[in-house]
């Protein structure tokens, strides 16, 4: 059930103008900055704005096709909105909230009791709505989303509001979200950390225009997008627990380009983990062996390098051998207004390549003394890696 | 100071008066409220001049129109008699009209702030949740408008109480039919009567300070009154 959303709406100083195709599962990211449209975006997706052009889609279920067809009204849509600020009925009860969604809610879906445990709001149910925490609020609106039975669930920035220990309750309630919920999500973020952590797919917003579509990982190796994130610029890959070192507090993972190295992390041996490297932990060097400090190395090839900033390019690496899939750079070189093109359909890619892997932020003298320039064999030391569970 | 049968006729007919018009003006008032509270039209000013009008007004003006426009001549009064209705002027129902208009801000302002403090976002969230436009307004906003109805029925209730000019002009000064409190008062005052106006006057200002007493715990302090609903 792919959500496709082709919408156009016109605001003083503001023009939002999509056409975008979400999968049908899993969690799917609107990132962008403030101003770019994300949470007009997914409330022309609920039908809570009422001057948009274009086609809305749900499936087979159109909500708003081409003109002449009328436009289903947002009751009708079957879509679960949590908003940015937790709007709960006041003058209810958490149960009384939870009771409202239910006895309006489409026939089937997941069990009140499940719900409520999923959520840990069973506690909570005979508070007042005004005697929550931020955390708490955010919980009861999930939960309240969750009791109408959605066909689709719309996040606006449900963690933007609360300060970090709400947000560090609450991310693994979200994160077993995507699991258990068998309707796609819409997570509107301006949160690259929120992201990483929570999507499958990531749509790029700026300025009312899609900068970018796809998956997490295709997304966050466009050096363009990572110009853009500064700081946060770096990829996610996916590694496996290998074995863990107690006596140096370390864990030893199996990564796409050899054993990662990383600071202890509980998970089990065998178990699937997500990497973020960041592209500023990422230094290059053309010996294979210094003597150093930092104990992730891994043999790269060269495929871009982008200008950033004064002083500064992001380089695009590919570890070692290519491994027969192509990546198709429709902008050429500059960085901005990519597509991911799906490998299968690529059209007149020279050579077999694998995607870029890794990204690293150096200097402009430091890309010149090592001559760094696509096709260059370096070696990539890594300093420092983050973890998630997968 | 005791208060003659007469006076008691009055007062029961001021308060009828007062119940009557009041219901009158919440169920025609709440629409209109809402619409004032929600709508982009360009025509939102000049609907909200129309209301706050009566606010600005003579009671003289008002009365004298009322009287030209309800009068067995004029356009209303006319269409009144026609169907079958009794004259309007200096009679009941024309005092109801003339009340209504005269105290529909009292109901329309303090509705529509109230629907306005709810604000979109409560109806958004119950949209989404699949409520259907009437349930939206009976669901959420009501509830959480409560203290702008109560506002609204008190103040119009007090204020229609408190009416003389309008009533004068329209409803004449018929003893049993149209003379209301306040024109009872001005009789005895015309009579050189001190004491029965005392009496009259004096339970007016105690109605006045209780109702507003009400108003005021409700209204303006700051903080929801405690009121939990669990269903």
């Amino acid at each position: 059930m792919t959500l496709h959303a082709r919408c156009r709406l016109a605001r003083p100083g503001f023009v939002l103008d999509v056409d975008l195709e979400l999968p049908a599962r899993g969690v799917s990211a609107v990132f962008g900055p403030s101003g770019s449209g994300k949470t007009t975006l997914l409330r022309c997706i609920a039908g809570l704005e009422s001057r948009v052009e274009g086609e809305i889609r749900l499936g087979d279920e159109t909500w708003q096709g081409g003109p002449g067809s009328p436009v289903v009204p947002s009751h009708r849509r079957g879509v679960g909105y949590v908003f940015q600020e937790a709007d709960l009925f006041e003058h209810l009860s958490v149960r009384g909230n939870l009771a409202y969604a239910l006895r309006r809610a489409r026939p089937g879906g997941i069990a009140e009791p499940d719900v409520i445990g999923w959520l840990g709001v069973e506690p909570l149910l005979d508070r007042r709505a005004d005697a929550l925490s931020g955390g708490e609020r955010q919980r009861v609106s999930i939960a309240r989303a969750l009791m109408a039975n959605p066909r689709v669930l719309l996040m606006d920035e449900p963690l933007s509001s609360l300060d970090d220990t709400s947000r560090r309750e609450i991310l693994p309630y979200l994160e077993t979200l995507h699991d258990r919920l068998p309707v796609p999500i819409v997570y509107v973020s301006h949160s690259i950390q929120e992201i990483v952590r929570l999507a499958d797919y990531v749509v790029w917003l700026d300025r009312g225009t899609v900068r970018g579509a796809g998956p997490l990982r295709d997304v966050l190796r466009d050096a363009g997008l990572a110009a853009w994130l500064g700081d946060e610029a770096g990829v996610v890959v996916d590694a496996t627990v290998d074995a863990h070192d107690d006596a140096h507090h370390i864990t030893r993972l199996a990564g796409p380009w050899g054993i990662v190295h990383a600071r202890r992390h509980d998970a089990p041996p065998g178990s699937g983990v997500r990497l973020r490297i960041l592209a500023r932990d990422v230094s290059l060097s053309l010996d294979p062996e210094p003597r150093s400090s930092i104990l992730n190395a891994f043999a790269m090839v060269v495929r871009r390098v982008v200008e950033e900033g004064p002083g500064q390019v992001l380089v695009e690496l590919a570890g070692g051998e290519g491994t027969g899939q192509a990546f198709v750079d429709l902008a050429g070189g500059e960085g901005t207004g990519q597509a991911f093109v799906d490998p299968a359909g690529s059209e007149g890619a020279s050579a077999s390549a694998a995607p870029p892997a890794l990204l690293a932020r150096v200097t402009t003298l430091s890309r010149e003394r090592l001559d760094l320039a696509p096709g260059r064999r370096v070696f990539a030391r890594v300093k420092s890696v983050a973890l998630t569970d997968d | 100071m005791p208060i003659s049968d007469a006076d008691w006729v009055a007062i029961a007919l001021t308060l009828r008066l007062a119940a009557v018009t009041t219901v009158i003006l919440l169920v025609a008032g709440t629409p209109v409220a809402w619409w004032l509270a929600r709508t982009r039209s360009r025509w939102r000013g000049a609907a909200e001049a129309i209301t706050t009008l009566p606010l600005v007004l003579p009671p003289t003006v008002l009365g004298f129109y009322l009287l030209v426009l309800l009068g067995p001549a004029g356009p209303i009064g006319r269409v009144w008699e026609g169907i079958g209705g009794d004259r309007l002027v200096f009679s009941f129902p024309g005092l109801v009209v003339g009340s209504a208009l005269f105290s529909l801000p009292f109901t329309v302002q303090p509705l529509r702030n109230a629907f306005r403090a709810v604000g979109a976002r409560p109806l958004e969230a119950a949209a989404t949740l699949g409520a259907r436009p009437l349930d939206r307004f009976f669901t959420v906003a009501v509830p959480l408008a409560w203290p702008g109805f109560l506002t609204a029925a008190t103040l119009s209730f007090a204020h229609t109480v408190g009416e003389f000019g309008v009533v004068l002009m329209v409803g004449g000064n018929i003893p049993g039919r149209t003379e209301v409190v306040s024109v009872a008062i001005f009789n005895h005052v015309e009579a050189l009567d001190y004491g029965a106006a005392h009496a009259l006057s004096v339970g007016m200002i105690v109605f006045a300070f209780v109702v507003l007493w009400v108003v005021h715990s409700f209204d303006g302090g700051g903080s929801r009154p405690s009121m939990v609903r669990l269903p």
